[in-house]
């Protein structure tokens, strides 16, 4: 692993060769391993180690960006060439708000070495238990356990260093009949953060549930929400409408809505690098120390993430929400989200429900307009129809265009467990808990 | 680089492995952003190394590093190794490969002009001059417009004799004008949606698209579409979708069913299963006799075209429905030996940290006869839809709703009003069965996903989808809320 004065030497080595010019290096390395199994039985087995570093060069004005992976002197001087050759055929940015400087960071201690070192062998024991169990069930499991590390580090020519090391564990798991499916699911930086082998229970208890589902008729129904499906709502929400650049371009569902009570008075939700029990990462994808950020407190609006650009634009500091190269047209955006639990356990909100379905996870969830925060998409791996605060039966997969906006604006209950998920591709993370909708507005069903 | 190859081999051969392959992948990619008439990025990424990907005893591993050097080499073919036996402790059957895969020889796309020999000005030059144009048009909130260009060298060798290298070639680009007003947000794009068409080819194919002069007009319709009547409400009517629009309904509900690895549950727990189970080869009705879809590796332009897959198979093309029955699969060797069929070279990685899984190559809506202007006379009340703007589809690939950036109705045979947040929704053979009419190779199109998310750890692929527009009979189209 690049440990603090590697990473620190290579980001100078890069530096050193941008000079006369202002530059900011940024060095990702990664080493992680994904053990996936379908069928009951594992069919890929993965690993990867890389190292990119990413730069920016400020030719006066303009700004050129590059990256590589090849990391040898031949490598750095290329790297630095093309940034350099950009900048020259870029236009001048009047509006670039320069790179961090005088920046203090706090390190957090995210690194679990048995995460890291996790092996081939203790990734497989783990997932067989769950396709063991499947299997004297009659059911069949699939699902992914990946283990690993990953370093980020910047430096910038205005004297900023900042190193960040963090372990990584995600698990996953959908168990199927041949009617019925469950899911589970779970994120952490501890390796016992996640109990693999208990978890596939849960799955497994779903899919035996919802076995002979039931077509029912579309439109609108209370709800009880597992945390997938909350952590869904705070994706979207994030997605379409968290980041100040939406705002700023009119198409955030908080355009209007800013310090109005938009949701139920119960709804928290902030922005959080440094929490143990999230995802940490201390600062950003340009260096800037993360602010814990409110975002909707109790039921109210408070307002956007920032990065540089859009914070120099509302006359505000960067709050540190900048992201990855690769997503930088979304940024900045809420990567490390909380939202505030309740006080009830998911049998209390299940018993209080009189007439509604219980929802596992949302699937395949798209933007439909996005001043309300209006998405349509599936259920998916379990849902029920629960009659008199009881499961009745379990339900066929439908398919909702709602208001993510407008249904967290009406809750009878909030969960008091939470769990992290961390979304695969943008790496959003959020802690959520189970949520209980007064209404949800289903527009179609599957076959 | 061949040494390098042949050591991983050798060495896998040693440790026990009874199948080895190794990709070496380069990808450049250089992409120009122009934002509200400024450059809002410019950037050169470069990401180079290898992946060992082998059988033993019949169980998958696979190892992959940046450093291409004969010490990390040998670590990660015994990585690979040391995976592979740990992949034997949940049991299962054995992987079988069916026939020994050996091509050799080299591939590059065909193109006129190297989109990485056209300087950065003159990128530069195009989108601004159709951010001036957009410019033009007042009420436009932001105006966005990209230029990406892609070289990826791929060396490919596997323990059955394989031996093959490429350079695949992609360009791609595209424009957007958002107009925003009261509490409607509009979004017109242009070739296709999200900012991007791409394309395997030269920079020929971008300026082709003749992108400034059609900025002026995007924009105006953008603008237009805030004031535009709203798509009638939760209504059953006759749909005519434009050829990007079909070309992502093709990607959706017919490319992705048609993976045979999805079909025997390896993507169950995240992409999802398929409806298109196997006794259902040769026998299904999956559309009306106007649907004819193809899948294949040679089309030109297609963002599926290559010399040969991630496994070594030669590129190829494969007929998936013909005249509405459903007759084949995309496959690789591992899923095709399951069906006693060989692989038709689907398999695909999205780079060297990645294992190929069975991905869409060029997935296409075959043409039919009718001119556009003769299928609008014919259609007495519809509304015609184009340029998607949200997709989603359930797990199994039954039931989809689409939106799309802007819809005109169409009343006795002609287009009338502009139509504001189309939506249309359907279950997949329901739909494909309702097909009456394809348009003819005039308008026919190739177009590009660039986006196609699949496995894990994630990986997006690069997929084409030729097709012309299509009329679809008795569609439910209008649900917003």
């Amino acid at each position: 692993m690049e440990n603090r004065e590697d990473a620190q030497k290579l980001i100078e080595q890069v530096l050193r060769r941008c000079a006369p010019q202002h530059a900011e290096a940024m060095l990702v390395a990664a080493d992680s391993s994904l053990t996936r199994f379908a069928n009951n039985a594992i069919h890929q087995n993965v690993h990867e180690r890389d190292t990119t570093l990413y730069l920016r060069l400020l030719d006066g004005k303009r700004l050129g960006r590059s990256s590589s992976n090849r990391l040898d002197s031949t490598g750095l001087d290329e790297l630095v060439a093309r940034a350099r050759l950009f900048a020259k055929a870029s236009r001048e940015d009047a509006d670039f708000p320069g790179f961090v400087s005088d920046a203090k960071y706090q390190s957090v201690a995210s690194f679990d070495p048995a995460a890291a070192a996790c092996s081939p062998q203790q990734r497989a024991t783990r997932v067989s238990v769950v396709c063991r169990l499947a299997a004297e069930k009659a059911l069949n499991a699939s699902g992914a356990y990946s283990t690993g590390w990953e370093v980020t580090a910047l430096g910038n020519t205005n004297g900023v260093f900042a190193y960040h090391a963090a372990s990584r564990v995600d698990y996953q798991a959908v168990v199927m009949s041949d009617d019925s499916s469950g899911h589970v699911e779970s994120s952490g930086w501890r390796l016992d953060d996640i109990p693999v082998e208990a978890l596939g229970g849960e799955a497994i208890r779903k899919a035996e549930l919802g076995r002979k589902p039931r077509k029912i008729e579309p439109g609108e129904y209370p709800v009880l929400l597992d945390p997938y499906a909350t952590s869904d709502m705070l994706e979207n929400l994030d997605f379409h409408g968290m980041g100040a650049m939406t705002v700023q371009e009119g198409r955030s569902w908080m355009n209007g809505r800013l310090g109005e009570r938009a949701m139920d008075s119960r709804v928290s939700i902030w922005d959080d690098g440094y929490n143990l029990e999230g995802n940490p990462l201390p600062f950003d994808y340009e260096g800037t120390p993360k602010q814990k950020v409110d975002i909707v407190r109790q039921g109210v609006v408070v307002g956007p993430v920032y990065d540089r650009r859009t914070a120099q634009k509302d006359g505000v500091e960067s709050s540190g929400h900048t992201l990855p190269s690769k997503h930088r047209q979304f940024s900045p955006a809420a990567t490390h989200m909380f939202m505030q639990p309740g006080d009830s356990s998911l049998e209390d909100m299940l018993h209080s429900l009189m007439h509604g379905l219980y929802i596992t996870r949302f699937w395949y969830t798209r933007l439909v307009h996005p001043r309300d925060c209006v998405v349509t998409g599936m259920t998916r791996d379990g849902v029920f129809m629960v009659e008199d605060g009881e499961l009745a039966y379990a339900v066929k997969n439908l398919r909702f265009t709602q208001s993510y906006v407008q249904a967290l604006a009406e809750i009878d209950a909030i969960g008091r467990e939470t769990r992290l998920l961390v979304e695969s591709y943008y790496n959003i993370a959020s802690r959520v808990p189970a949520l209980q909708l007064k209404r949800f507005n289903f527009t179609g069903s599957t076959v | 680089m061949n040494d390098l190859m042949s050591r991983a081999l050798n060495l896998a051969g040693l440790r026990g492995a009874q199948y080895a392959d190794i990709r070496v992948v380069e990808n450049h990619t250089e992409s120009v952003v122009i934002k509200d008439g400024g450059v809002n990025n410019l950037s050169n990424e470069e990401t180079a190394g290898f992946g060992v990907r082998l059988l033993v005893d019949g169980y998958w591993g696979f190892a992959s590093s940046r450093e291409l050097a004969a010490g990390e080499v040998e670590r990660v073919t015994a990585l690979a190794v040391e995976i592979a036996r740990a992949s034997a402790v949940a049991g299962g059957e054995r992987v079988e490969l069916g026939l020994p895969v050996s091509s050799q020889g080299v591939y590059q796309t065909p193109f006129q002009v190297d989109p990485f020999s056209v300087s950065l000005e003159d990128k530069i030059a195009l989108l601004l001059s159709a951010d001036a144009e957009m410019g033009r048009v007042a009420g436009i909130r932001t105006r966005i417009g990209n230029l990406c260009s892609i070289r990826e060298h791929r060396w490919f060798a596997n323990s059955e004799g394989a031996l093959t290298e490429q350079t695949i070639i992609e360009s791609g680009g595209g424009i957007q004008a958002t107009a925003v007003a009261g509490g409607e947000v509009q979004v017109r794009s242009y070739p296709n949606a999200f900012v991007r068409q791409q394309v395997t080819g030269g920079w020929e194919a971008v300026l082709s698209w003749n992108i400034p002069r059609n900025a002026y007009r995007i924009a105006s319709e953008a603008v237009a579409l805030l004031t535009a009547d709203p798509c009638p409400s939760d209504t059953i009517t006759d749909l005519i979708l434009g050829g990007a629009q079909l070309g992502l309904q093709v990607h959706e509900s017919c490319g992705h069913p048609i993976e045979l690895d999805r079909v025997f549950g390896s993507e169950a727990a995240y992409a999802g299963t398929s409806f298109l189970t196997p006794e259902k080869l040769n026998s299904f009705q999956y559309g009306s006799p106007q649907v004819n879809l193809t899948a294949d590796s040679i089309r030109p332009l297609g963002l599926g075209t290559f010399g040969w897959d991630d496994e070594g198979v030669p590129a190829q093309s494969t007929p998936i429905v013909r005249q509405g029955l459903f007759v084949g699969y995309l496959m690789s060797r591992e899923s095709a030996a399951r069906l006693g069929m060989q692989s038709n070279g689907c398999m695909r990685a999205s780079g060297w940290n990645r294992i190929p899984l069975v991905r869409m190559t060029n997935v296409s809506l075959e043409p039919g006869e009718w001119d556009l202007d003769d299928l609008i006379s014919d259609t007495e009340r519809g509304i015609y839809m184009e340029t998607n703007r949200s997709w989603s589809i359930d797990d199994k690939r039954y039931n989809f709703q689409f939106g799309t950036e802007i819809g005109y109705e169409i009343k006795n045979g002609r287009l009338g009003r502009m139509l504001r947040n189309p939506t249309y929704t359907g279950i997949t053979p329901e739909f494909w069965n309702s097909c009456d009419a394809v348009c003819s190779e005039k308008s026919w199109n190739m177009w590009g996903t660039p986006n196609c998310g699949k496995g894990q750890p994630s990986q997006i692929a690069h997929t084409g989808h030729g097709a012309a527009p299509a009329r679809f009979r008795n569609v439910r189209v209008g649900v917003l809320k």
